[in-house]
């Protein structure tokens, strides 16, 4: 195995490929994404999308944050040549709801809220509640590798070029025409 | 306890190496042979050490549980004293001239001014408390995963080295090529495809 800094560096940009992926995944084919969690009711981009542009030399970050911002720009930038590095995502399973951000280099999780647990009131309560969480937050980090192994699996497919990139190409160009 | 809080940060660890049989009792003496250590009115700067989620500040492996169902709950704490920079400087300042005073010199040496540092750190650093932050961590022990609550960077490095000092098993964290080595079940021609890789470029054709 590579060295861990040389590898985290040196692949970075998978995890950028990744999000940008779940992007286009998310609006073009959602049913594909139950294939990570069968429970999965919905899985749409949240409040905050950060993209990054490191052709020609020249790092340009673009973020856009909101509830309801319009993610034109996104498409611009991608258009542009540039990839996810962050976003922020809105989960729903049965009736429940979380959100949460994932970075594209490492795969690290932030501002992850799940749904509410049951307060711990007396020192028995503990237990209960400690299960529970850890049971919320599996699911979001189930999902998040389990998308992953879904975009690796296409990343690392002879037909990657021919059929993924040229589909996410196609749907960039028919974004930004319609909106 | 920092897992039942509202918003959580995650960085995913897969743990190497077989913990020694008994395993609860090689993880229960790791904890306590390297419990935190506390550093109030004592000269050291750091320390770092686990504790126990629930009771950060009074932690007691053997009395206070940390197995939840298949899953080891506990925290890693870093107690830092920070002193500002001004204040160093007074100190030493009023070092240095109470030591000419007693001189009829106009200069100290080089060493005798690192003395005179290295005292009035040892003397600040006795005074001022530490500061405590607890990062949770959830072991699931049979899957070999392990969540970390935190993405600090030297948090997560303080944790891979006091994971493996403690328990003689190393830690390697999950990010892109991690992730595809590890949980993605890459072999054979696929792991060259991964070695292999370069940046796609999704532009909508404009560099085709």
């Amino acid at each position: 195995m590579l060295d861990v800094s040389v590898a985290y560096n040196r692949y970075k940009f998978l995890g950028h490929e990744f999000l940008t992926w779940l992007w286009y995944t998310i609006e073009i084919d959602p049913e594909m994404l139950k294939k990570a969690d069968p429970d999965l009711v919905s899985l749409v981009i949240g409040n905050r999308v950060v993209l990054e542009n490191s052709r020609h030399n020249r790092e340009e970050t673009i973020t856009i944050r909101g509830d309801g911002a319009g993610l034109e720009e996104g498409l611009i930038a991608l258009k542009k040549g540039g990839k996810v590095t962050e976003v922020n995502l809105v989960y729903c399973s049965a009736e429940y709801e979380w959100r949460f951000n994932v970075k594209g280099e490492s795969l690290a999780l932030s501002s992850l809220k799940t749904p509410q647990t049951g307060k711990v009131e007396k020192k028995e309560d503990l237990e209960g509640a400690v299960l529970e969480r850890i049971f919320l937050v599996e699911k979001i980090v189930s999902l998040t590798y389990n998308l992953y192994a879904l975009f690796i699996a296409a990343r690392l497919s002879s037909d990657w070029d021919r059929r993924t990139v040229s589909r996410i190409n196609k749907w960039i160009d028919s974004a930004i025409a319609g909106s | 306890m920092q897992l039942l809080s509202s918003t959580l940060s995650l960085t995913r660890y897969s743990v190497k190496g077989d913990i020694a049989e008994p395993v609860m009792d090689t993880i229960r003496d790791g904890l306590k042979n390297h419990v935190i250590r506390e550093i109030d009115n004592d000269p050291a700067a750091k320390s770092v050490g686990w504790t126990t989620s629930e009771n950060p500040f009074h932690p007691n492996f053997d009395a206070q549980d940390f197995v939840f169902g298949t899953s080891l709950v506990f925290s890693l704490r870093i107690d830092k004293k920070s002193i500002p920079a001004k204040i160093v400087h007074k100190h030493y300042q009023m070092a240095v001239k109470k030591k000419l005073a007693g001189t009829e010199r106009e200069h100290l040496s080089k060493n005798e001014k690192r003395e005179i540092k290295d005292d009035v750190l040892h003397r600040l650093y006795v005074q001022i408390p530490a500061t405590p932050s607890m990062y949770d961590l959830v072991w699931h022990l049979e899957a070999g995963d392990l969540w970390f609550l935190s993405n600090r960077k030297e948090a997560n490095e303080e944790l891979e080295t006091l994971f493996s000092k403690s328990f003689k098993a190393s830690i390697v964290r999950i990010f892109p090529y991690t992730a595809a080595q590890f949980l993605s079940g890459l072999a054979g021609e696929k792991i060259d495809a991964l070695h292999k890789a370069f940046p796609a470029a999704f532009d909508g054709g404009a560099h085709a």
